[in-house]
C-alpha cells in the first residue's frame, strides 16, 4: 500500500510543472488545482508548521532580514529558508523538512518569535521518516528509506545520509550522476564527484562491479571493461551533461555598449588598412624610455601614434569633425581630444587626451598613465569619458593585425593598431632585413569623409612614424 | 557516523596544523588556536566561513586571530552608503568587506586586532568570550580599567570603546567575533566611517556610534602581539590545551579545499553592495551652471543594490523633459554605482543630440548624480 502511496504521488509531481505553466498567475488557482487531484487521488501533503528554533542565549524574538525561499518553491532538508538578525547575531534558518513552502509567516523587517511558527511546509505524507526535533545530531543512517526530492523540476533519488554528505561538501545533488538504481545517487558518486573537484584519489568502490545495468545502456561508449579491475572506470556510465543555459538581463557596461553600437550602425563605415614600418621607432622610443621613467612616466608607443594622428588631422580636419542627426551640417572640431579605447575588467571604456594638438608627446604620456591607472580603479569621470573627436585602438597589446573598428559616434573616424610583429621585408638596395611591422586599420564615416582623404591621412600618419625625425619638422 | 569526505577534511586541517610536540591529547576540551598569516580581509572572511562550514566543533572548539590592512567591515544586513565614506575609501584604496554576521560597521587595520571564537551551537556563549579577553588583558596589565557591557561592548576607562561585537549561527556551529583596538589610526577610521550620502531612507541595521581609544594610548608599551600572545594564553588555559598558535595560510587549498571560491564570493558586487536591503533616496542640491544656481531634486529606489526607480526634478525647461526622461530611463535597472553611472552617462551623451549647451547641461546633471553614489 505504502509503494502505492508513492507511485501515485509520484506521477502527481510529474504533472505538476505542466500545471505551472498553464496557471502561473493565481497561486490560490493553483492550489486549488492541487486540492482537487489530491481528493480524486491520494492524500499527499500535510501541511506541516515549521516553528522558529531557540537561538540561545535566552532571545526570544528576532528581526527577519532576508527571505531565501518564497511561497511555492521547493525545499530540501537543510537548504536555508531565510536569515534573521537579533542584537548583532546573523543566524541562517534552515529547513528542518523537504517539501514544498506553502506559506511565510512574515515579512521582511518584521519582527518574528522563537517557539511560534516562520513558514508552513506541505510536506509529502509518503515519506515516513517523522519530523525529528534536533535533525542535526543524529542523521538518519539507519532509515534507508529512498526519499523523493526535486530540485526545479528535476527529481533526484538520495538517501538522506548521501543528502547530508553532499550538503556538507556544498554540493548540488542535480550536478551529480547517480549510478544507483532508477539514477539514484549513491554515497560513491558523491565521492567521485569530489574526487573529481579535489583533485584527490579515493580507494576503489568494493561495489563497484555489482552496480546493476542502466536503462540508456545504448547510448554508453563501448569501452573495454576489464573485470579484473575492481577500480571503477567512470567511462562506463552514460554521460551526463547537466549544464543549463543562463539568461541575464543586459544592464551597465553591457548596456552602454549596446546603445552606443546601435547609434554606431547609422554610420556608413569605410575601412582602409595598411601596416608600417616602425624599426626606427622601436629604436627612438628606447631611447627616450629611460628619460621618461626619471620624470616618472611609463613610455609606451601610444603617446607617438596619439601625436602623429594630431599632426595628420591639422592638414585633414574633416576626419575630426562631426555630422548633426540630420546630415545638414559638418562641424569641425577645434581640439583634438584623441581617445584611447582601453580594456578593464568591468568592460570597455574610451577616456580621451584633451587638446593633443597643444600638447606635447612627454604630456600625453603622462596624461595616459592618469587616465590609465584611473581606468583600471574604475574612478574615470565623465569628463575624462566625453567629449572624444577621434580615437585609436591599440588591440594590438592583446592580439590581432588587421581589424574593423566601430566608429563611436559623434566621431567620424576610429584607427585600430595590430601588434607589432618582426617580418622580413625588402629595403631600398633590395635587401632583406628585421622589421617591426605594425598593421593600422582605418574605419571613417563614408557620408562626409572619401577613400582618398583616408588614404592620404593615413599615409602622413605613416611617414611621421615611419620617420620619426620628420615629425620634429610639424611639431607645435 | 563520521563519513570519509569530512574526516579527510578535519583531518588535513588537524594534522597540518597539530604540533608533533603535543603528542596524543584527549581533544574532549580541545581548543585550537590559529593565526593567519594574510592580511587580506577577504582571505580572512573566508576562512571564518570554511571553518563555519567545514569544521566539526563537537569536541574542539577554535580561536581565530587575524588582521587586516585597512577595511572598512559592514554588518550583513547593512547599507554601506549610509554607513561609510564610499567615496573618500575608492580614493584612499580602504576596501569595503561585507561579513556574514549581524552588527554593526568596523574599521580594521593593521593595529586592529580580530577574535574570532567558533564554537557549536549549544556552546554559543558570547559573555564567556568577552570576560576570557577582559581577563587576558587584565593579566596583562593589571591597572587597565576595561569591563564588558551589556551591548557585548568592552570599555576602557568605563568611556571609550575599544571593542564591538557581532556573531553567526548556522545550522550546527556558530561563531562570536570581535574587534580590538590596539593602535589604529583613529583618524582615518572617523573619516571613512562617517557618511556623506543624504537622505537614505532605509531598514538596514544601523549603527551605533561610540567614542573609541587605542589600548596603546593608554599604556604605550602594548603591540597587537602582545595582546594576541595574551589572549591566546588565556583561551588555551580556559580550554586546558596547548598554548601554541598555528599558522594558517588563507590561500592554501590544500588544507582549506574550496576557500579561494569562498574568497572570490566575498568580493563581488552582488554580495558586497547588492546583499544592500532595499532603500531609497530622497535629497536635493545645488548646481553651479554658468552664472545661476539651480535646485535639483533627486529620488531614487534601490533595491538589490539596482536602481529600480528614479526621479528627477529640474528648473523648468532647463532641459528638455522628453531628454530629461531618456536620461533618467538610462539608468533604470543599472548598479547604483559611479562606475557604471558614469559608463551609461558617457554612452548617453555620445548618442543624444550634439547641441553643445545641452550637452553640457547633461553632462554636469550626471556628474552630480555620480556625487550621490
Amino acid at each position: 500500500v505504502c509503494i502505492h502511496h508513492v507511485r501515485s504521488c509520484s506521477s502527481i509531481r510529474f504533472v505538476r510543472p505542466k500545471y505551472v505553466c498553464v496557471f502561473d498567475k493565481s497561486a490560490v488557482k493553483f492550489s486549488h488545482q492541487q486540492r482537487l487531484f489530491r481528493t480524486t487521488a491520494v492524500s499527499c501533503g500535510q501541511i506541516v508548521q515549521f516553528k522558529l528554533s531557540d537561538i540561545g542565549e535566552g532571545i526570544t524574538e528576532v528581526t527577519v532580514k532576508e527571505w531565501y525561499i518564497k511561497e511555492g518553491d521547493s525545499v530540501s532538508q537543510f537548504d536555508s529558508i531565510c536569515e534573521v538578525q537579533s542584537d548583532k547575531a546573523s543566524v541562517t534558518i534552515t529547513s528542518r523538512y523537504d517539501g514544498i513552502i506553502r506559506k511565510l509567516h512574515y515579512n521582511l523587517d518584521e519582527i518574528a518569535f522563537v517557539g511560534k511558527p516562520l513558514v508552513d511546509i506541505e510536506i509529502d505524507a509518503s515519506k515516513g521518516v517523522a519530523p525529528e526535533e534536533d535533525v542535526v545530531e543524529t542523521p538518519p543512517m539507519s532509515h534507508e528509506e529512498h526519499t523523493h526530492q526535486e530540485i526545479k523540476g528535476h527529481k533526484t533519488l538520495a538517501t538522506p545520509a548521501v543528502r547530508r554528505l553532499a550538503m556538507e561538501n556544498n554540493i548540488k545533488l542535480s550536478e551529480v550522476v547517480g549510478t544507483g538504481k532508477d539514477n539514484r545517487i549513491l554515497k560513491e558518486d558523491i565521492l567521485n564527484y569530489l574526487a573529481k573537484q579535489t583533485g584527490a584519489i579515493l580507494p576503489p568502490s568494493p561495489k563497484a562491479e555489482i552496480i546493476p545495468p542502466l536503462p540508456k545502456s545504448e547510448t554508453v561508449p563501448a569501452a573495454p571493461k576489464d573485470k579484473a579491475h575492481k577500480i571503477p572506470v567512470p567511462v562506463s556510465r552514460p554521460i551526463v551533461f547537466s549544464g543549463k543555459d543562463k539568461t541575464e538581463p543586459v544592464t551597465g557596461f553591457q548596456k552602454a555598449m549596446v546603445k552606443t553600437m546601435s547609434a554606431a550602425l547609422k554610420i556608413p563605415h569605410f575601412g582602409y588598412c595598411d601596416e608600417i614600418d616602425l624599426t626606427q621607432l622601436v629604436q627612438l622610443r628606447e631611447e627616450l624610455k629611460p628619460l621618461a621613467q626619471l620624470r616618472g612616466v611609463k613610455l609606451s608607443f601610444m603617446p607617438f601614434f596619439i601625436k602623429a594622428a594630431s599632426l595628420g588631422l591639422l592638414q585633414y580636419p574633416i576626419l575630426n569633425a562631426s555630422l548633426d542627426e540630420n546630415c545638414q551640417n559638418v562641424t569641425y572640431k577645434a581640439s583634438h581630444n584623441i581617445g584611447v579605447a582601453m580594456d578593464t575588467e568591468q568592460g570597455l571604456i574610451v577616456p580621451n587626451v584633451k587638446n593633443v594638438q597643444v600638447c606635447s608627446v612627454f604630456e600625453i604620456a603622462s596624461e595616459l598613465n592618469r587616465l590609465q591607472s584611473l581606468g583600471s580603479a574604475g574612478q574615470l569621470g565623465t569628463n575624462d569619458l566625453t567629449g572624444g573627436t577621434f580615437t585609436l585602438s591599440n588591440i594590438g597589446t592583446i592580439g590581432g593585425t588587421y581589424t574593423k573598428p566601430v566608429i563611436l559616434p559623434p566621431e567620424v573616424a576610429i584607427g585600430a593598431l595590430g601588434k607589432i610583429q618582426v617580418l622580413p621585408r625588402f629595403n631600398g638596395k633590395g635587401e632583406v632585413f628585421k622589421a617591426q611591422i605594425m598593421n593600422v586599420s582605418w574605419s571613417a564615416d563614408h557620408r562626409i569623409i572619401d577613400g582618398a582623404t583616408m588614404a592620404r591621412f593615413s599615409n602622413l600618419w605613416k611617414s611621421y612614424l615611419e620617420n620619426p625625425a620628420s615629425m620634429l619638422l610639424d611639431l607645435k | 557516523m563520521v563519513l570519509p569526505s569530512l574526516v579527510k577534511n578535519c583531518l588535513q586541517l588537524s594534522c597540518i596544523l597539530r604540533t608533533p610536540k603535543a603528542g596524543f591529547r584527549s581533544t574532549t576540551s580541545g581548543g585550537l588556536i590559529i593565526q593567519s598569516v594574510s592580511n587580506d580581509v577577504y582571505q580572512n572572511l573566508a576562512v571564518e566561513d570554511w571553518i563555519h562550514d567545514h569544521m566539526d566543533l563537537e569536541n574542539q572548539q577554535v580561536l581565530f586571530l587575524w588582521r587586516n590592512s585597512p577595511a572598512v567591515v559592514i554588518g550583513r544586513h547593512q547599507n554601506p552608503w549610509q554607513e561609510c565614506n564610499l567615496r573618500l575609501m575608492r580614493q584612499k584604496n580602504i576596501k569595503l568587506a561585507r561579513r556574514r554576521s549581524g552588527g554593526g560597521t568596523v574599521y580594521h587595520d593593521l593595529g586592529n586586532i580580530n577574535l574570532t571564537f567558533f564554537t557549536t551551537k549549544k556552546k554559543y556563549e558570547r559573555m564567556a568570550n568577552l570576560k576570557l579577553v577582559v581577563k587576558a588583558l587584565k593579566a596583562l596589565r593589571p591597572q587597565l580599567e576595561v569591563h564588558v557591557t551589556e551591548r557585548y561592548d568592552i570599555l576602557l576607562d568605563r568611556q571609550y570603546k575599544i571593542s564591538g561585537t557581532a556573531a553567526k549561527l548556522g545550522r550546527t556551529t556558530a561563531y562570536h567575533h570581535c574587534t580590538l583596538l590596539c593602535n589604529a589610526d583613529k583618524f582615518v577610521l572617523s573619516s571613512v566611517l562617517k557618511s556623506p550620502y543624504k537622505g537614505i531612507k532605509s531598514n538596514a541595521t544601523p549603527s551605533v556610534s561610540a567614542s573609541v581609544k587605542n589600548l596603546f594610548e593608554e599604556d604605550p608599551s602594548l603591540t597587537c602581539e602582545m595582546l594576541l600572545d595574551a589572549i591566546a594564553e588565556e583561551y588555551a588555559t580556559q580550554h586546558q590545551t596547548d598554548h601554541h598558535i598555528t599558522l594558517i595560510n588563507p590561500t592554501d587549498e590544500t588544507v582549506l579545499p574550496g576557500i579561494s571560491n569562498k574568497t572570490k564570493e566575498l568580493q563581488t558586487w552582488e554580495w558586497l553592495y547588492g546583499k544592500t536591503p532595499q532603500f531609497s533616496i530622497s535629497t536635493c542640491f545645488n548646481m553651479v551652471y554658468k552664472d545661476s544656481v539651480l535646485d535639483v531634486k533627486v529620488d531614487m529606489d534601490v533595491k538589490h543594490g539596482r536602481i529600480e526607480a528614479c526621479n528627477i526634478d529640474l528648473p523648468e525647461q532647463w532641459l528638455p523633459p522628453a531628454l530629461c526622461s531618456e536620461l533618467v530611463k538610462n539608468f533604470a535597472g543599472s548598479k547604483f554605482c559611479p562606475n557604471e553611472t558614469t559608463t551609461l552617462a558617457t554612452a548617453f551623451l555620445r548618442v543624444c543630440p550634439q547641441d553643445d549647451e545641452l550637452h553640457s547641461r547633461c553632462s554636469l546633471l550626471c556628474e552630480n548624480l555620480i556625487m550621490l553614489m
